[in-house]
């Protein structure tokens, strides 16, 4: 099962984890790991951060995560993916985005979660923007890096 | 047909939609793109960068997909989620 949510409000990682954990019968296989990553605000030591914007595009956001997830679920042997993203105004220190993946067995679970996470970076619609605490701010650059490990999906396993 | 503007685009243009018709002779995004940065300089400014990505109907797309007045196309900068 997928299951998407674009939110405001924070998440619990310890419910989101029991959640995977419990057997999903319809699948007719049994979880033997579950993969989570959760990312968060990183502050800036140069100048440090107030908060940082989160704009989406409503609509196209929810659609693309669940593309993604559905990618996913097609490539590996998972049982469930819950993603949650964030958006808003979050301090440093934040959760933004959980990505959940569990499996019969680790390799699944792994790499299906990395792949999750490396075409949302790239291609859900979400937009950062920098509050500075010195009162500046400013729209973050997407990072060729990032278009790289998206692309790196597309001729290997 | 409806267009969206998000993230930086939508600060430099100082809206983020635009409700209006098909323009006469723009068949694709590419055309609409060239078309919309003709309104003027701070048009021309903000799209004319190169780094702009395009949805048509909540799905990303390329320069040479084609559009009706019924889409709803989106421009906006390269994604920063995650």
């Amino acid at each position: 099962m997928i299951s998407i949510s674009v939110q405001e409000k924070d998440f619990d990682v310890g419910e989101e984890y029991r959640q995977l954990q419990s057997d999903d019968t319809s699948v007719g296989a049994s979880i033997g790991g579950v993969a989570i990553f959760t990312g968060q605000v990183r502050d800036l030591v140069d100048n440090p951060l107030k908060f940082m914007r989160l704009e989406h595009y409503p609509g196209m956001t929810e659609k693309s995560l669940q593309q993604t997830a559905k990618q996913a679920a097609e490539r590996w042997s998972t049982i469930d993916i819950r993603i949650i993203h964030r958006i808003g105004d979050l301090a440093p220190g934040e959760q933004i985005v959980f990505v959940g993946v569990s499996s019969a067995h680790r390799d699944a679970a792994f790499a299906a979660c990395e792949f999750i996470m490396d075409i949302l970076k790239t291609s859900a619609p979400f937009w950062k923007k920098e509050q500075h605490v010195d009162g500046s701010s400013g729209w973050v650059d997407a990072k060729d890096v990032d278009q790289q490990r998206a692309e790196r999906w597309q001729d290997s396993e | 047909m409806k267009i969206l503007f998000f993230g930086s685009l939508r600060e430099q243009l100082g809206t983020g939609e635009l409700n209006t018709t098909l323009p006469n002779g723009v068949d694709t995004i590419g055309q609409l793109l060239q078309n919309l940065q003709s309104q003027g300089d701070e048009w021309k400014l903000a799209l004319g960068t190169g780094n702009v990505l395009f949805a048509v109907n909540q799905d990303m797309v390329d320069v040479n997909t084609t559009i009706s007045d019924s889409d709803e196309v989106a421009l906006f900068p390269p994604v920063t989620g995650g």
